[in-house]
């Protein structure tokens, strides 16, 4: 009789254990794929409970993976139709092609998407313009951060020239106390993104000298380009010691433990610096050169989400539901905020409280916008010019080659697939 | 007469091993091979058509992929050179004396050089690139200076003339367990009977090293070389940790593994190339393939194994 109650009693909780998760479907399940994995307690603790708070039935999971391997995993996930139900958007050619491939489903007709320029979306639609396939998130500006406290030490102010820059860095050397640039090379990314996507458009005018490359009327290997390599090679006597092997956590580190004065990088920094340093941070726009009277800012649209085309019925309907929301004002004031350093796309008004955010903000304001020069068109072929751009601007910054043969070889690797229109 | 019984117990015993050898390992190898001759269709890119052997031309041909095949095999076979100068002669050096009778705590010894074979690549990477060799906070430095050889301090893994060689070094701390394994079980394998008769011929031991134990110790020495091979030519793990997919500096460690990698599943803004991937594998099961065969043909079937 015992035996039999033990089985009765088992038998229930399994039941209970079975049917309780039944019961919780009444709802949906959306996974968010992602690179942002420093995003996930803000996705968990504010964005996504700000959501259910309208849409209790839709349950969202951020799950990301690490930035350098997402979108392999990604791809392979797309392959083996395993991927999350709504897929975060590389901007242009690597989102463009998950398009293509049928992956990214078209959002022309989803509501919200009227909350952004041309400009905005021009990261996520077809060369033709007929499809957008991703709701823009977010763009973020190039600049450089400094130890404040050390320039005040060292009686330094901002530079805004490029003579200027220089004069600091010295003065910073001359002193001993801090190294004066922070940046490794072995990670290979940031001297490409953060060293020479950060100053170049000052060397390139901007969109002129991007849309140049495009058209087949500029060279990687001659005038703004090249001068943009030059430029980065200075820096090589500047940067801390042992840069060769520093990776990216390990200069994020150096610099906000103070030992070093200044360090190139960009406005998704903000909130890693702000919690990490005790010291008081500055920032400056990339310096202007001799003989140029306008600045140039690389504000670049980075990140937006689109939906996994596989998706049916109420699974579809939700993410939609899900992009709408990313794309209304709501949406863009609580990311910017949350965030800050990522700015909205949406042509909503949004009031940032973050200081420094504001003073990035403000950069749109006094110096002409542009956006990475590597990332539309050019990085389609073999060699992919952006992969090209981090092996040469970090070995032009190891001293291992000089920076008209680094542009030579980027022009050269350029020219073997592609092909400007009308050209 | 009695008509012998086919041997169904054989096939009994056989199948668990031959099944899951079949499922896990020919299938998706001959699966491999298969892909390597498809390429996605100009029309379609996500339907594969039969290209023949126009990947393998690719690879060995195209501007973009034969310097990196050219460099990755290079790399691999200076990869292989260090394990098999360093890697195997201190093992065998290691192996001989933890098995001699003079050596004390020889299982303390055994346990810890072991110690290193059985952790995480990933750990093994971040222990050497990060704690150890890391120019801002890494001890090597410190060692360095405290026995006044401060000028030789240099980021070792971030110069394109030493990275390879120190990752290299890396490996070969990670593993040396395995040839000091398996050499020592061959040396206690060895009969005192053949030592002693030599010590009393008057042999030193020098000589009774060189003339007794190693030659007797020859076919653990061609397996350790074999294994060493193979284990080299599949590596990947230990440079992805430390360098990343891109086999930094310019390429400097990039070897078969983290090649095939970086095409196959695509790296940063550079979209993976499954078949091209594949083409790469296949390369390398071919390399693999001729070793273990110069081995088994031109090494092993020479050997004469000793009874006694």
């Amino acid at each position: 009789m015992k035996k039999l109650f033990f089985v009765l009693f088992v038998l229930g909780i399994v039941s209970v254990l079975g049917i309780a998760p039944l019961a919780a479907q009444d709802g949906v399940q959306l996974v968010i794929e992602s690179w942002r994995n420093d995003d996930l307690t803000i996705w968990q603790d504010l964005i996504i409970p700000a959501f259910n708070a309208q849409y209790p039935d839709i349950e969202v999971v951020f799950a990301p993976s690490p930035p350098a391997d997402y979108n392999g995993i990604l791809n392979s996930r797309l392959e083996a139709g395993t991927a999350g139900d709504l897929i975060t958007c590389r901007p242009f050619d690597a989102s463009l092609t998950l398009f293509q491939a049928g992956y990214l489903a078209s959002l022309n007709d989803l509501p919200g998407m009227e909350n952004f320029s041309d400009v905005a979306k021009s990261a996520w639609i077809t060369d033709d313009g007929s499809d957008v396939f991703c709701v823009p998130m977010a763009s973020v500006i190039h600049g450089f951060f400094y130890n404040a406290d050390a320039f005040a030490a060292l009686g330094l102010e901002e530079p805004t020239t490029e003579a200027e820059f220089y004069a600091v860095l010295d003065a910073i050397a001359a002193d001993g106390t801090y190294a004066p640039l922070v940046m490794g090379t072995a990670d290979q990314w940031e001297s490409a993104t953060m060293g020479y996507q950060n100053i170049g458009p000052n060397y390139w005018m901007g969109e002129e000298g991007r849309l140049g490359l495009i058209a087949g009327t500029e060279k990687l290997n001659e005038g703004g380009s090249l001068a943009a390599l030059e430029a980065l090679a200075r820096w090589q006597p500047y940067l801390i010691d042992g840069y060769q092997a520093l990776s990216y956590p390990d200069a994020q580190s150096a610099f906000t433990l103070g030992l070093g004065a200044i360090y190139p990088t960009g406005s998704w920094e903000i909130s890693g610096f702000e919690a990490n340093s005790d010291f008081e941070l500055g920032i400056f726009p990339p310096p202007v050169p001799e003989g140029s009277d306008t600045c140039y800012i690389s504000d670049h649209t980075d990140i937006a989400i689109g939906m996994n085309a596989a998706l049916e019925g109420d699974r579809r309907a939700a993410a939609e539901t899900f992009l709408s929301w990313v794309a209304s004002a709501e949406f863009a004031g609580l990311y910017a905020n949350a965030l800050p350093g990522f700015f909205p796309l949406a042509d909503v008004e949004v009031t940032l409280e973050d200081p420094l955010a504001n003073e990035f903000l403000s950069w749109r304001g006094e110096c002409e916008s542009t956006i990475r020069n590597s990332y539309q068109i050019l990085s389609r072929g073999t060699p992919n010019l952006e992969n090209e751009l981090w092996r040469v601007s970090a070995q032009i910054l190891n001293g291992e080659l000089t920076p008209q043969a680094g542009a030579d070889e980027l022009q050269a690797g350029l020219d073997s697939w592609y092909m400007p229109a009308g050209m | 007469m009695t008509r012998k019984r086919f041997p169904t117990h054989i096939i009994v015993f056989l199948a668990p091993a031959v099944i899951i050898y079949t499922v896990f390992m020919i299938y998706p190898l001959i699966d491999s091979l298969r892909l390597s001759l498809y390429a996605p269709s100009a029309e379609n890119p996500q339907v594969e058509e039969f290209v023949g052997f126009k990947n393998y031309e690719t690879l060995f041909t195209d501007p973009n992929y034969a310097p990196r095949l050219q460099g990755a095999v290079k790399n691999n076979f200076i990869f292989f050179a260090v394990h098999m100068l360093v890697q195997n002669p201190v093992g065998l050096l290691l192996a001989t004396l933890l098995t001699s009778q003079l050596t004390r705590w020889r299982a303390v010894f055994r346990t810890a050089l072991f110690l290193p074979t059985m952790l995480s690549f990933v750990l093994v990477g971040f222990i050497w690139g990060n704690i150890i060799l890391s120019p801002l906070w890494g001890i090597a430095d410190d060692f360095f200076r405290t026995i006044g050889l401060g000028d030789l301090i240099q980021p070792w893994l971030g110069k394109p003339e030493t990275a390879l060689i120190t990752l290299s070094l890396v490996s070969v701390w990670q593993f040396i367990g395995i040839p000091m394994m398996l050499f020592s079980a061959a040396l206690i394998g060895i009969s005192d009977e053949l030592i002693e008769a030599a010590r009393v011929d008057g042999a030193t031991a020098w000589g009774v090293f060189w003339y007794i134990k190693f030659p007797l110790i020859l076919p653990t020495v061609g397996i350790v070389t074999i294994l060493t091979f193979v284990g080299n030519f599949n590596a990947f793990d230990l440079i992805y940790t430390v360098q990343g997919g891109l086999a930094g500096p310019n390429f400097a460690t990039d070897i078969l593994g983290t090649f095939f990698y970086r095409t196959f599943f695509g790296f940063q803004l550079q979209a993976g190339n499954p078949t091209m991937g594949a083409t790469i594998a296949g390369v390398m099961f071919l390399i693999i393939l001729t070793g273990v065969l110069v081995y088994l043909v031109g090494f092993q079937r020479r050997l004469t194994r000793v009874e006694y």
